[in-house]
């Protein structure tokens, strides 16, 4: 996962309110949702669909895996790289919390 | 001090050329990166001429014929933004619809130098000068100057291109519609040489280079907002002391000397015992019927914002304070209330250690002339200022044609 | 067996890779042009600069201190986004000229000047500079997502808002079948203002649409593109289904994908079989109340005419 800096941190409000790039990691948008995906590791052909597909950047392939999986503190649960994955390798369960 | 007493300046060239052509000939000096043109009287002129000089290579600034005063701003935000020294010129309904982006460019701290050819504001529709269009910019965070001749007009231009610049806020650069624009007046118009080196390049504070990107023009919710707007009243106040610096560095360099009240107020008899308060061109035939009573024993005198925004506080206070009396004479209106000048005087001194009796009058609206005998009258009016006024009593229309009223004058 | 998939957590091994569009903004989930975006920034690479107007993209990608964008970033006013980036423009047109020194970081050459605007703030309150930066040919390409309303406050509706669609301001009621109105045609209008390279695209096609973005760049003077973008909330579909029906749209010829060079048209998607506009309205929320009554059955056909008519000028169907 990729560093990201916290703007919050020491926030003092600069000129114009200039905002630094790559700053919106820190807001872990995974806390909205209410359906999660999970992989089947087998299945997957690791197209990349689901990542292609992804809004919110949160279906990756995993490090020195041949599958693709999901970026929890990031995925909404949209549920789209469920309808696109060509192998039905992707499947939307409640998530209990 | 008086316009009589500033040295005539030897350096660069004196020519009498239009009063837009010598305004667009000082933006010419300061080379900006980018100008925006859109046509309105009585501005035009400005605009005209600096294409001309672009058309025939003197000036290589980039030139957009843009679609709209709202685009000649907005183009100059993003030149700005960029790190383009900016410029464009504009009137009246111009100014009012740039008036959205204007006021963004202040909270985005983006240096751009607007000139302003003064012109009353529709409805009715009206060509000639007044400032109703600048003081309808007022809350918006611009820095706005007031000059009251040609010379002025070039100078202001140039020292808020330095001003603005440093203290990252647009700047409106006000001179009367046709009073200024449309005579001739013998100027020094600064060279390029003197420009150099009162001016230097912009330095900006952050720019929208790709190598190191910014996000600019976020929004802000309720808990930062206030602190970044806070940002711009501290900026404000800060250019004060800039243009202090601006004025000594221009004394330097161009020899005009601006500098009396750390270039925030000019005065002629300033420590009379009735002052008169006045904004722009009408300050030179005010000064015509200063002298005449003065050699009839009147000890009457001018006290002239040259800076609006930020509003010379300190300096009013001390310009005034003591005071017999003040008339102020301002060509706006605020409908509802007194004229606005008026009432940002008063406010002035409200807390000051001294309040003398203040009568203000609203004259000269579109481009009505102002003569003699009616700064006589107002004179005499303010002298005749005490004690405690009905409303009528503080401010009055002394042009206003009763005749022509459907009603005969009354409310 | 539930319990580990709801254990199943890969967030600390996944790799990101660089990415211009970040993680964390605030779209609703299944959104668009959301998705839009990310496409726009993987064409156009990190020497870009982007002028965005007000919008839903806007509001969910920059509320300070927080920004989602990598590159370059302007946001300055609703209806001026492609002035903006006409003065960007100027400006680095007179720096490559002037070569000012003063400026310390390094510029790239030929910086991409994307204007990135939602189909109300381009279509409509942004016409007049979306047409001035065009008429004076300015280098800069213009980007309209169209999610076919004013979403961001709140699903109103647009130029871009086709025939029948409740919106709160064009709600269907007991006399109204919604909007009355076809989608403006937007690319036409660039083409007629001598725009060199126009074309439309469909978020459910990302090569397709981040070809025609970078031929877009690779070209001078102004280009307009059109891209398609779902919105899940505005148009009240299940969010999962925004590829999908960003092709739906596509297929029933409703939104139809081709490229226009010098005011021709040189490419067109041909659809083989094109679906009835019947099959798409039945998808979403917005249109259901077609299918209630008479006036909503005049008003589908009324669009499916517009949409054949469409379809002969185009040559669209195979």
């Amino acid at each position: 996962m990729s560093q990201s800096e916290d703007p919050y941190e020491d926030l003092k409000i600069t000129t114009g309110a200039v905002v630094e790039p790559n700053t919106s990691r820190v807001n872990k948008t995974g806390s909205w949702r209410q359906f999660k995906p999970v992989i089947d590791a087998e299945t997957c052909i690791a197209c990349g669909q689901c990542d292609t597909f992804c809004p919110d950047q949160a279906a990756k392939p995993v490090e020195g895996e041949d599958f693709y999986a999901f970026d929890l503190d990031y995925c909404k649960g949209c549920g789209i790289c469920e309808e696109v994955c060509p192998v039905d390798a992707i499947d939307m369960i409640r998530e209990v919390k | 001090m008086a316009k009589a007493e500033q040295e005539p300046n030897p350096s660069g060239e004196q020519e009498v050329m239009k009063g837009t052509s010598a305004v667009a000939k000082g933006v010419m000096a300061a080379d900006p990166d980018v100008i925006s043109a859109y046509p309105i009287t009585p501005q035009t002129g400005v605009v005209e001429k600096l294409s001309e000089l672009v058309a025939d290579g003197e000036l290589d600034s980039e030139f957009i014929k843009v679609d709209s005063e709202f685009n000649a701003a907005s183009t100059c935000i993003g030149a700005s933004a960029a790190g383009a020294r900016a410029f464009s010129a504009t009137s009246s309904q111009g100014l009012k619809l740039m008036s959205e982006p204007l006021f963004t460019a202040a909270g985005m701290r983006l240096p751009i130098v607007m000139a302003v050819a003064n012109r009353s504001l529709s409805a009715p529709l009206s060509i000639w000068a007044d400032h109703t269009d600048a003081f309808a910019e007022r809350d918006g965070g611009m820095l706005q100057f007031h000059a009251e001749d040609v010379q002025e007009a070039i100078d202001h231009v140039l020292m808020g291109f330095r001003v603005a610049e440093q203290v990252n806020l647009p700047v409106l650069s006000n001179f009367d519609g046709f009073i200024l624009t449309h005579v001739q007046e013998p100027a020094d118009i600064p060279s390029e040489e003197e420009v150099n080196e009162f001016l230097p390049p912009r330095d900006p504070a952050f720019t929208l280079d790709p190598s190191d990107p910014k996000t600019m023009g976020a929004y802000a919710r309720p808990e930062h907002w206030t602190e970044a707007r806070y940002e711009i009243q501290a900026a404000m106040m800060e250019s004060k002391e800039v243009w202090a610096e601006t004025v000594e560095e221009f004394k330097e360099v161009f020899g005009r000397d601006y500098t009396e009240y750390n270039g925030m107020i000019d005065t002629y008899h300033g420590d009379a015992d009735y002052r008169l308060v006045a904004l722009g061109s009408m300050c030179g035939t005010i000064r015509g019927v200063i002298d005449q009573y003065r050699e009839q024993g009147v000890d009457v005198g001018l006290v002239r914002p040259r800076v609006h925004r930020p509003f010379p506080t300190e300096e009013i206070r001390k310009a005034l304070g003591d005071a017999e009396a003040v008339g102020v004479l301002t060509k706006e209106m605020s409908p509802g209330y007194e004229s606005a000048l008026a009432g940002e005087i008063k406010g002035t001194l409200y807390h000051a250690e001294n309040q003398p009796p203040i009568k203000s009058f609203v004259i000269g609206m579109a481009g009505r002339d102002i003569t003699a005998a009616e700064i006589g009258a107002m004179i005499e009016e303010t002298m005749e200022a005490s004690g405690p006024m009905t409303f009528d009593e503080q401010e009055s229309w002394p042009q206003l044609r009763e005749e022509l009223l459907q009603t005969g004058g009354d409310q | 067996m539930s319990s580990d998939l709801q254990d199943q957590d890969y967030t600390e091994e996944v790799e990101h890779g660089e990415e211009l569009w970040n993680p964390g903004h605030r779209a609703c989930a299944g959104c668009g042009p959301a998705l839009a975006m990310k496409y726009i920034t993987e064409a156009a690479g990190e020497n870009t600069i982007i002028s965005q107007p007000t919008g839903c993209m806007e509001v969910v990608s920059t509320p300070y201190p927080e920004s989602s964008w990598g590159t370059s970033y302007i946001h300055n006013i609703f209806e001026n986004a492609a002035s903006v980036a006409s003065g960007i423009e100027a400006a680095y047109k007179s720096f490559d000229r002037r070569d000012p020194d003063h400026l310390d970081v390094e510029k790239e050459d030929d910086v991409n000047i994307i204007a990135v605007g939602g189909d109300g703030a381009t279509a409509d309150i942004g016409i007049r500079a979306l047409s001035g930066m065009m008429e004076r040919g300015h280098d800069v390409t213009y980007i309209m997502y169209d999610n076919e309303a004013y979403m961001n406050t709140g699903v109103q509706r647009s130029s871009q808002t086709p025939l029948g669609a409740s919106t709160t301001t064009s709600p269907a009621g007991e006399v109204s079948i919604g909007n009355d109105t076809n989608k403006k045609d937007m690319a036409s209008i660039a083409a007629d203002h001598g725009v060199g390279y126009v074309a439309t695209a469909s978020i459910s096609n990302p090569n397709d649409f981040k070809q025609k973005v970078e031929e877009a760049l690779s070209r001078d003077g102004p280009k307009f593109l059109h891209v398609y973008s779902p919105c899940p909330v505005g148009w009240s579909y299940e969010s999962s289904k925004t590829v999908e029906l960003a092709e739906l749209a596509v297929e029933t010829g409703l939104f139809p994908v081709f490229e226009m060079e010098d005011g021709e048209i040189t490419s067109v998607n041909k659809i083989r079989d094109r679906k009835p506009v019947r099959e798409w309205l039945e998808t979403q929320g917005r249109f259901k109340h077609l299918f209630k009554d008479e006036k909503g059955e005049q008003a589908i056909e009324e669009l499916q005419e517009w949409i054949d008519d469409r379809a002969e000028d185009l040559g669209l169907d195979a």
